[in-house]
């Protein structure tokens, strides 16, 4: 296993201090399917092994349809008709979550232990409620016996802590703030448990770069202030992940190709579906006008059925006759585990530049 | 589809459909394993059930299954033939208002609002008084269509308005797609579902508001209806002398048709409005 | 000729509602869009710049100020098809521009109720598969697909197909690539380009994204509260900001990219 490293502290983001204390989730030979209408199994998540340390944020990045919201469904322990596990084992804090009934793992689990930041964050508040009224509800949820004086006092606190006019806030309707707030509150309510892992799922996604800025800045301060100890990202920009992640996976077709630190992953790519995804970047840099970005055509597989060989050779544009024969299993390469024949050769390294 | 096969797991939806589809079957079923005779007395007036005559008789000694299903039959024509005035009247003019916006939107929505606060009962009553001989069963139907589409125009409107700002429909725009063709085939398709829950919730008032006017004596003419069986039982005493036979079962059947089509209807929104699912 | 642009803004406004209630979206703007050029409007969610888009596409109309297209007033075109014969878009949301009800396929054939003069159905088909071939989908893989079977990247090239079946002199896009896979994106702004370089056509991209702008584009405007706040060529922009408002979208973008080329990652390089 490799050992990820601290997070990388940068002049633009005080990345928060890492504890490197202990494992927190601990996700062994995970996979989990699902059902389609017509019966067919697709076995979105297929295979993935991964811990998380208090302290530590895990980048995991990937196209859609490359299992990346399955495997989160699957850490929380959502297995939600059609989506089931089939096996493999979740431990939050040592405690198995996969066997847990939706009512059990709704009490003990989520909210408290593993809670997400919904996607689609600005859309997720309730317009005819207040905020304060929503985040209650959150505390609530938990804890019936909670009266009125204690909730209020706590989500004064909370609100205070996490940089919005607390009063002012709790007693707005969410039209009536600006979005950058919302998101504010959204990511507040979400955390309002400590759980000990909250799930960012493209949390910036749909966001300008401006605003993601001040989404991840403010992730940081929840980790900074410990109310959240650990994060799963959830991407589909592997480059953003450089200023977030201290370690990054890189998913496709429900497995992991390659998993090692973010300087590793980053900038020492040694998959060919990692180095496209940095090679589809783009920005504002003198002579970057003429470079042409790197385009994968085509889609991710559907895993209705199993695929020899490796499961990029399809799209990969390095891939050799032999790719689609052999399969592909995680290996150490260079200090990081990766799923491909040609990690080490100079082949690899002509993914990413100029076409 | 996924969401109709759904539909059909939900037990209350089950339910009143199964409610539903029984009062259907006796409708129309009926007439064709039972001897069913209207015009003729069969025996003497208010004769108690017994195995010849299931419900007994009427005040003029009429077969009361025979009058049941009957006036069964006539409450479920003008249900059906409101439900479909009034959702036609209501889904076309609610969509068009909620599409278009604006001055068009102002006007429909104050014609809405005047049609809504015009009790139904009281145009029915006086309408119904004024043509004494005209009074037939389809012109009730008629009226009641067109007092109760605000109803669905108001509910279409709101849904209609919330997709106008939909890119599919600025493409549409774009693609030289008329208003016409526009509400036609981007805005109804998306409120199908919605279109016959508002469906079902106008035949079940209609069949009500029927049974209602019937039953003051305002009723059809030219037939017999649920509500007209309660309002000879109520002008000729049944009540009073305890020939429970003569109002209790019409009763029931009004009460179980417009019950099985509410049960669907809750139901259906549970599945289909976004915002209840969950 | 004259020089004539396609496009001319003088002093346009757009306000939304009346008295105190007014939201001023587009203010007081000037602009001339050349012929055949890729202008990028940049800016944050909310600066104006989609309402100004609809403007230009003839689905909003100014409240001040006056809109040129061609040289002539844009409402002078007569009935709005005629103007969306030449001026055509694709938007942000792939997903939502499809009706869910009918076949991509059926829905791409929608678009040739705007030709002047319709092709026989044989020929709707033939050019219907050459549409898709050139944003490289195999016809026959959208064969009675409905639009929730593909994915956002396929759906978007399909949007893309339908400015091919067009061919229009004009192309709004507004946020093309903000709901699509960073791999896609790539193949979406080589379509914008090849639309302008082979079909000569006039684009006018709308991003929050100055990266993406600086890529494509042959002049950019960045807007902030529904004024523009600064103009230039992608260079002067992106290297000499004058604006405090470019600045800060500048600095926003994630620096990796510079680190990564210092790295010499992308080993093919130059």
């Amino acid at each position: 296993m490799t050992a990820p490293a601290l997070p990388v502290e940068t002049a633009q983001h005080p990345a928060p201090k890492a504890s490197a204390g202990k494992v927190v989730l601990e996700v062994e030979d995970l996979r989990v399917h699902y059902l389609t209408r017509f019966g067919a199994k697709i076995q979105a998540v297929d295979g993935v092994t991964f811990s998380l340390k208090q302290g530590e944020i895990l980048g995991i990045a990937g196209e859609s349809g490359c299992g990346k919201t399955t495997l989160v469904s699957g850490c929380m322990g959502l297995y939600i008709p059609p989506l089931y596990h089939t096996s493999g084992d979740v431990r939050i804090d040592g405690q198995s979550i996969v066997g847990m009934t939706p009512e059990q793992n709704r009490k003990e689990v989520l909210g408290r232990k593993i809670a997400m930041i919904p996607q689609g964050a600005l859309n997720s508040l309730n317009p005819t409620r207040k905020i304060k009224d929503m985040a209650a509800d959150m505390i609530l949820s938990h804890d019936e016996r909670a009266d009125k004086k204690t909730i209020h006092d706590r989500l004064r606190e909370r609100f205070s802590r996490i940089g919005l006019e607390a009063d002012k806030v709790l007693n707005s309707y969410p039209v009536e703030l600006p979005a950058g707030t919302k998101q504010r509150c959204v990511i507040g309510i979400s955390t309002l448990l400590n759980p000990k892992v909250v799930v960012a799922d493209e949390p910036t996604s749909a966001l300008d770069v401006s605003t993601q800025k001040s989404v991840i800045s403010l992730l940081f301060d929840l980790m900074n202030q410990e109310i959240i100890s650990s994060m799963l990202f959830i991407t589909h920009e592997l480059p953003l992940l450089r200023h977030v992640s201290s370690s990054i996976a890189v998913m496709y077709a429900g497995q992991f190709v390659e998993y090692g630190t973010t300087e590793q992953v980053i900038f020492d790519g040694r998959q060919p579906y990692s180095r496209a995804l940095m090679g589809s970047m783009l920005s504002a840099e003198p002579g970057q006008k003429s470079r042409k970005p790197v385009a994968i055509e085509g889609a991710p597989p559907k895993l209705d059925k199993p695929i020899p060989g490796c499961r990029f050779a399809e799209r990969c544009p390095v891939a050799q006759a032999d790719c689609k024969s052999t399969d592909q299993v995680l290996r150490v390469v260079a200090g990081r585990q990766v799923r491909c024949k040609y990690s080490d050769t100079d082949l690899i390294k002509q993914v990413g530049g100029d076409a | 589809m996924e969401l109709v096969k759904g539909l059909f797991k939900i037990p209350s939806f089950l339910f009143g459909l199964g409610l539903f589809v029984a009062t259907l079957a006796l409708a129309f079923l009926g007439p064709v394993v039972l001897h069913i005779d209207v015009q003729n007395r069969v025996g003497d007036p208010y004769m108690a059930p017994s195995a010849a005559h299931w419900l007994g008789t009427d005040h003029l000694g009429i077969d009361m299954v025979s009058m049941l299903i009957t006036g069964l039959r006539s409450s479920l024509y003008v249900g059906f033939l409101a439900g479909v005035v009034a959702t036609l009247v209501g889904t076309l003019i609610g969509v068009y208002g909620g599409y278009k916006g604006g001055l068009l939107d102002d006007i429909l929505t104050v014609a809405t609002n005047l049609f809504l606060v015009i009790p139904t009962l009281i145009v029915l009553i006086l309408l119904s008084s004024s043509m004494e001989k005209g009074r037939s069963l389809t012109l009730i139907a008629l009226i009641i269509g067109c007092t109760t589409w605000t109803w669905s125009a108001r509910a279409v409107r709101a849904q209609s308005a919330s997709l106008r700002a939909r890119d599919h429909v600025a493409l549409a725009r774009i693609n030289g797609f008329s208003t016409f063709e526009i509400v036609i085939e981007q805005i109804l398709p998306y409120l199908l579902s919605y279109v016959f829950m508002v469906f079902i919730l106008q035949t079940a008032t209609a069949i009500l508001t029927e049974a209602t006017i019937s039953m003051l004596g305002l009723g059809p003419y030219d037939s017999i209806s649920l509500g007209k069986i309660l309002n000879d039982a109520r002008t000729n005493e049944a009540l009073i002398g305890g020939k429970w036979w003569a109002f209790m079962p019409a009763m029931v059947l009004v009460t179980v048709i417009a019950f099985s089509l509410y049960v669907i209807n809750t139901a259906m929104e549970g599945v289909f409005n976004p915002r209840l699912r969950k | 000729m004259t020089d004539q642009y396609k496009f001319e803004a003088k002093n346009v406004s757009r306000v939304f509602g009346h008295g105190k209630k007014a939201v001023t979206a587009v203010d007081n703007v000037s602009f001339k869009i050349k012929d055949r050029e890729i202008i990028s409007l940049v800016g944050q969610s909310g600066c104006g710049k989609t309402v100004l888009a609809k403007m230009l596409l003839r689905l909003e109309q100014p409240t001040a100020g006056e809109l040129l297209f061609n040289g002539k007033p844009i409402l002078a075109t007569g009935e709005p098809r005629n103007h969306w014969r030449q001026v055509q878009a694709v938007f942000q949301d792939p997903f939502s521009c499809f009706n869910q009800f009918f076949t991509i396929r059926n829905q791409l054939k929608a678009s040739f109720r705007l030709f002047e003069k319709k092709p026989s159905p044989s020929e709707i088909e033939e050019r219907v598969d050459q549409a898709l071939l050139a944003v490289n989908i195999k016809p026959r893989e959208i064969d009675g697909k409905f639009p929730f079977e593909l994915s956002g990247g396929q759906m978007q090239r399909m949007l893309l197909a339908r400015i091919f079946i067009l061919k229009p002199q004009v192309l709004i896009a507004d946020e093309p690539t903000s709901m699509v896979d960073a791999c896609s994106r790539a193949s979406i702004l080589d379509y914008l380009m090849k639309l302008k370089e082979e079909l000569s056509m006039t684009i006018v991209f709308v991003t929050h994204d100055i990266g993406l702008a600086y890529y494509v584009s042959d002049s950019i405007y960045i807007m902030h509260k529904g004024k523009i706040v600064e103009q230039g060529s992608p260079d002067e922009v992106t290297q000499h900001p004058t604006s405090a408002i470019t600045k800060q979208l500048l600095e926003d973008i994630p620096d990796v990219h510079r680190e990564w080329i210092a790295r010499g990652a992308p080993a093919a390089a130059g």
